[in-house]
Parts: structure tokens; C-alpha cells; sequence
């Protein structure tokens, strides 16, 4: 009697735990599906874009912003889209005086396969927390990523392998030879061929005739230069360079930014951080301006347009004041402002509106000697966005 | 993940043993365990003695029929028992507790930590990196010791002490698992503080429950026999288990890269 009733009772324990497992399969299914269903929404597009979340049955609206103009408006495809970021946050918990610090905050970004992406902000803005995140190294403390179509968090492991981290001190095995140095990463990376990779970035770099040398001898630049080719030994489409070229003379700057150059020719993602403004105006095909949040994300030429405007300069070899005044009354142009013996005109179409202003300052008797456009600089871009922020 | 260990233990021996410093330690303790307790045989009288004015301490360690010559031999090898116990100990503990804080002293961890490595790859790398040449290098010296040891012209119970468990059991396991104990505790002070120089001087309090032993055995409180071995390597290996747990629960690659200055 006593065994029969266990044995039922055994009975009603297994069906308990099976109907128990056929609900978090069920739980499982729907919450998968409705995060696709969180990916269809974003795919939607359009100026304002709410993104929605199921977790744990719930419907919970997560973000509803503005997204920048430059985002590109297929959003997250993986197929295209190297980095996609979604409200990644990261706070810092401190001693118990003081509050918590926001290093990062809702960082909502994509970054498509084969761009160089500057990440440009002042110190302490978040850009090293940001590529520690997205290189799996640090946990957000919230939103999400992706990462080569891989998801942080979930993945981190994955993530590491397909990218490179070139970080902002070089920070190699100083008692160890160049040779030593890149054979042991290419190692822990798993590279097939390390000894053949390890030679031809050696070589890439100019190293090779200094591949027995400790690294602890090498200058700066050629510290730099052998840390680059630790990042690149493993062939990951993705590199994040953390100010590649901060420290270093001219000449191994140069060197550094041509070797850049190379490798976004490669069709490589390039994720840049850096303070060097030029660098970023020259390398990148479109920057963020981030000071804990994004402030800006778009092509360098596009930011100019957008908050200079197009201005046109004409070099006059004299100026008369009257000239100023006539320039004004022409329907197109947005403003005049006179400086010496030069003319700057903002105009929104300087390719169809220059042939009619040329033509009226000709006929107003002005002799001309040199028409041009007037390009903010980046720092001017820089300076601006991150005052405003 | 076996070839990634690898990997960091070449990487660390390779960085350790190019320090001519490190190199000159690893070989000196040894050497000197090994020529004193020899020296000590070879100087002590051998044959038999009277046994009746022998200390009572003496008389714990040694058998009934045993002469005083032979306890005294037996006691004061017995000491360097303890020494060859803590050889393995001392060594590793200044490489482990280097290995964490070292990395993020030079700024080499990051670009490490970058790297599909895992956390408990980094930490079984670190710790074998730095208690397998002391591990070896002991019981090398303690094949030396056994091979030279009966040319002395010891009596068979002082080399059947010597071959006995007592000394098996200590060298070959139990200075082992304290070796294993002190890296990990080594790798957990090493991955809690910034400084190099404070991680050594804290790992090295590893030592003091050796000291105790070594202390209590001089004074004839505690003897070692097979028993006070077994106990120890029970004990050692439970402490063993829970520092390599804590080790792995306590090592904060985040904390680290991001605190640390």
C-alpha cells in the first residue's frame, strides 16, 4: 500500500517537473520570437523609432530617440552592419560617499562593414569603456550590442576572436623579443600559420631585421608598430585602435596613419579612437563626437554643412562697401560678411548660385581674383558640439 | 584551452627565467637543502651511541631500538624535511605574486585579457607557470638527496626513515599541494592589490603556518610520522580546492582593468 502511494507520488513529481520544463520551452519560444519581432520594429526606420522589448512577458518600451541622420537607414543587418549598439550603458559603482559614475550612456550606434569609424570626445568621455565594452572585456550595465553578428554578452569569447584591440599603451612583454612577443598571440588566438603570420606582419611593419630584439628596446613608434601587428595576427575583420598615434613623432605618426590607410583600403572595419583631429578628418569616413553620450555621428563633410553651413570666399582685389549691400539683396544667399579685400558668402547651393554671384560682382566692377570654399575645420566641428554638450 | 595554458606557462618561464635574479634564486635554495642536510649526515657519527642520556625529544622520533647516534641523525634531517617542504613554497610564491599585477603594471594584461583566453585558463597558466619548476626543481634535488644520502654510511634505520613514508609522503605530495595552496593564495593577493612589492610581502604570510610546524617540531610538540602527513594532506588538499574556487570567483578582470591605476 505504503509503495503504491510512493509510487504515484513519484509519478506526480515527474509530471510536475516535465509540465514545469514544457513551460520554460514554451517561455523560451515567445521570448525568441518576440525579439524578433523587436528587430522587425527597428527595421521599420523612419526619424523617430521606438524600440521594443518582450523580457519575461512583458511589453517594455526601452528607447524611443531620435536617431542621428547619418545612422544608416537599414539598421541592424548583419550581413552589413559590423557594430550595432542598442542603449549600451555603463555605470561605474564608486565608494559609498561618492555616486555612481556614467561612463557611458544609451549608446545607440551602427557601424557598417568596411567603415572607419572615428570615436572622437575629450578625456574621461567614455571612449575606452566603450571599446572595452564592444570588445567584450567589460559587461554593459545595460542595452545591448552585437558584434560582427556575434551578441555581447552571450558571445564575448566569439567577439574576441574576430576582433583586434590595439590599446592605448602598447603593453608588450618588454624582456621578450618582437618574434617572441607576436608568436605567443598568435597562439592564444588560435592563428593555424603563427609563425608565417607573425613573419609577414613583421615584415609589413618593418620589424623583421629587429625580430630578435627585446621589445623593452624599441622606440615608441616601433612599440606602436609591433602592438598593431599583435591586433592584426588572428586577420580580424573588425580593429579597434585606441589612439594609435598618440605619443609618437611625426614621422612613426605618419607611418602609422599610412599603414591605417592600408588597411581601410583592405576593407576592413576600423573603429578609431582618437584626439588627433586631423587624423579622424583624413582617415575616417564618419566620426562620432561622444562625450558619455553620442552627441553627433556623421560623415566629417556632412557635420561641416550641417552646423557651418557652405561658405564661399571671393578674393576681390578691391572692396567696395557698397558691394556687400548688392551681394545681400541676391535672393539665395543666407549671409555676407566682409573681411579685407574678401567676400564670404554663405549660400546652400555654392555649384548652381557661384556662376550668378561671379557674374554680379563682375558687373558691379569688382576684379577677382580668387574664388574658394571656406571648410570649417574639424576642430571647429569638435569644439563646437562638444561646448554645446 | 590546453594550448592556451601552454602557451602562458611558455610566456611566463620564458619572461621568469630571463631575470637572472630569479634564475640565481630557483637554483640557490635548492642546491643548499640539498648539500646540508648531506653535509650533515656525512659529519654526524653513524655508529652506535648511547642511547640512555638522549633528550626526550629525540626519542619521539626514533624506534625502540634505535642507538642515540641514529635519533639524533633521524631528528636533524627530520628539520630539513621541513625545509624541502617549504622549498616549493617560496620559490612560486614571488612568481605568482608577480604574475597578475605585473601584467597590469607593464600594461600588458589588457591586450592579454583581449585575447579568447577565459579566466580560469589565465589563472591554471599563471599557477602552474609558477609551481611546476619549483615542484620539480624539489624533487630533483630530492632524487640527489637519496642517491648521496646512503654514501654517507648511514645505518638502514636512518635510511629506512629516510626512504620511509614519512619523507615520501611529505616531499612528494604534501609539498606539492602547499605549493599549489601558496600560488593560489599568491594569484588571489596578486589580482586583489596594485602594487607588486605589497602583493609579495602579503603572500608571503603563506609561510607562517609552515613556520609553525617547523617551530613546533623544534620544540618537540608536534612529531612528524606518517599520521601527522596524511592529516596535513587531507587538510591541504580541502585548502587547495577552496583557494583555487576562490581564486576564480575573486578574480575581477573587470575591477582589474578598470580600477587599477
Amino acid at each position: 500500500m505504503a509503495m503504491r502511494t510512493l509510487r504515484r507520488l513519484l509519478r506526480l513529481i515527474k509530471a510536475q517537473q516535465l509540465l514545469k520544463r514544457l513551460i520554460t520551452i514554451l517561455t523560451a519560444i515567445f521570448v525568441y520570437r518576440h525579439k524578433t519581432v523587436f528587430l522587425a520594429v527597428q527595421d521599420t526606420g523612419g526619424e523617430y523609432t521606438e524600440s521594443i522589448q518582450f523580457c519575461q512577458g512583458k511589453r517594455s518600451i526601452i528607447n524611443s530617440s531620435r536617431h542621428l541622420n547619418a545612422t544608416p537607414k537599414s539598421f541592424f543587418d548583419p550581413q552589413t552592419v559590423m557594430i550595432h549598439t542598442q542603449n549600451l550603458t555603463r555605470i561605474f559603482k564608486r565608494s559609498k560617499n561618492e555616486p555612481p559614475l556614467t561612463a557611458v550612456e544609451g549608446l545607440t550606434l551602427d557601424v557598417p562593414r568596411g567603415e572607419v569609424f572615428g570615436f572622437l570626445g575629450p578625456n574621461g568621455a567614455g571612449k575606452t569603456t566603450t571599446v572595452r565594452m564592444l570588445t567584450g572585456l567589460i559587461a554593459p550595465s545595460s542595452g545591448q550590442a552585437t558584434i560582427n553578428g556575434l551578441r555581447l554578452g552571450e558571445q564575448n569569447q566569439a567577439i574576441r576572436r574576430s576582433v583586434g584591440l590595439l590599446t592605448e599603451t602598447p603593453g608588450m612583454y618588454d624582456r621578450l623579443s618582437a618574434l617572441k612577443n607576436l608568436t605567443i598571440f598568435a597562439r592564444l588566438y588560435g592563428v593555424a600559420d603563427a609563425n608565417e603570420q607573425v613573419e609577414k606582419y613583421l615584415r609589413m611593419l618593418g620589424l623583421w631585421e629587429r625580430r630578435f630584439d627585446e621589445a623593452g628596446s624599441f622606440s615608441k613608434g616601433m612599440r606602436q608598430k609591433l602592438a598593431i601587428a599583435r591586433a592584426l595576427l588572428h586577420e580580424p575583420p573588425l580593429l579597434f585602435l585606441d589612439e594609435p598615434t598618440s605619443g609618437l613623432d611625426p614621422e612613426a605618426a605618419h607611418m602609422v596613419r599610412d599603414f591605417i590607410a592600408e588597411l581601410k583600403n583592405a576593407g576592413r572595419t576600423i573603429f578609431l579612437c582618437t584626439h588627433n583631429l586631423d587624423e579622424a578628418d583624413r582617415l575616417c569616413d564618419r566620426i562620432a563626437i561622444f562625450k558619455t553620450h553620442l552627441i553627433e555621428v556623421d560623415t566629417p563633410q556632412a557635420l561641416r554643412q550641417r552646423l557651418f553651413g557652405r561658405t564661399v570666399v571671393f578674393h576681390l582685389r578691391e572692396l567696395n562697401p557698397g558691394w556687400v549691400e548688392a551681394v545681400q539683396a541676391m535672393p539665395f544667399v543666407q549671409s555676407v560678411q566682409s573681411r579685407a579685400n574678401r567676400l564670404l558668402v554663405r549660400l546652400s547651393d555654392p555649384e548652381a548660385q557661384n556662376p550668378l554671384l561671379i557674374r554680379r560682382l563682375v558687373e558691379l566692377g569688382a576684379d577677382l581674383q580668387f574664388v574658394g570654399e571656406l571648410r570649417a575645420s574639424l576642430e571647429d566641428i569638435y569644439l563646437n558640439l562638444i561646448r554645446e554638450a | 584551452m590546453f594550448e592556451r595554458v601552454r602557451v602562458l606557462i611558455e610566456k611566463e618561464w620564458a619572461e621568469v627565467f630571463k631575470n637572472r635574479m630569479v634564475l640565481f634564486t630557483v637554483a640557490l635554495m635548492p642546491l643548499l637543502f640539498t648539500i646540508l642536510p648531506l653535509t650533515v649526515l656525512f659529519l654526524t657519527p653513524s655508529g652506535s651511541g648511547d642511547s640512555a642520556d638522549m633528550p626526550e625529544m629525540f626519542a619521539a622520533s626514533c624506534g625502540q631500538s634505535m642507538s642515540a647516534n641514529e635519533c639524533l641523525q633521524i631528528y636533524l634531517i627530520d628539520e630539513f624535511l621541513l625545509l624541502y617542504m617549504m622549498m616549493p613554497l617560496a620559490i612560486p610564491i614571488a612568481i605568482a605574486a608577480y604574475s597578475i599585477v605585473g601584467e597590469k603594471t607593464t600594461r600588458s594584461l589588457e591586450p592579454l585579457l583581449a585575447t579568447p583566453i577565459t579566466t580560469e585558463e589565465l589563472l591554471l597558466g599563471k599557477g602552474l607557470a609558477a609551481v611546476l619548476p619549483a615542484i620539480l626543481i624539489t624533487w630533483l634535488c630530492f632524487g640527489i638527496f637519496l642517491l648521496l644520502a646512503p654514501l654517507s654510511g648511514i645505518s638502514a634505520a636512518v635510511r629506512a626513515h629516510v626512504f620511509g613514508p614519512t619523507w615520501l609522503l611529505a616531499v612528494l605530495l604534501l609539498g606539492p599541494l602547499m605549493a599549489i595552496a601558496a600560488v593560489n593564495f599568491a594569484i588571489i593577493v596578486s589580482s586583489r592589490v596594485s602594487d607588486p612589492r605589497t602583493a609579495e610581502q602579503v603572500s608571503m604570510v603563506i609561510i607562517v603556518p609552515l613556520m609553525v610546524v617547523l617551530f613546533g617540531q623544534l620544540a618537540g610538540v608536534i612529531i612528524l610520522n606518517p599520521t601527522f602527513m596524511l592529516i596535513s594532506i587531507a587538510v591541504m588538499l580541502a585548502a587547495d580546492v577552496g583557494l583555487v574556487y576562490l581564486g576564480a570567483r575573486l578574480f575581477g578582470r573587470e575591477v582589474i582593468l578598470t580600477r587599477w591605476k
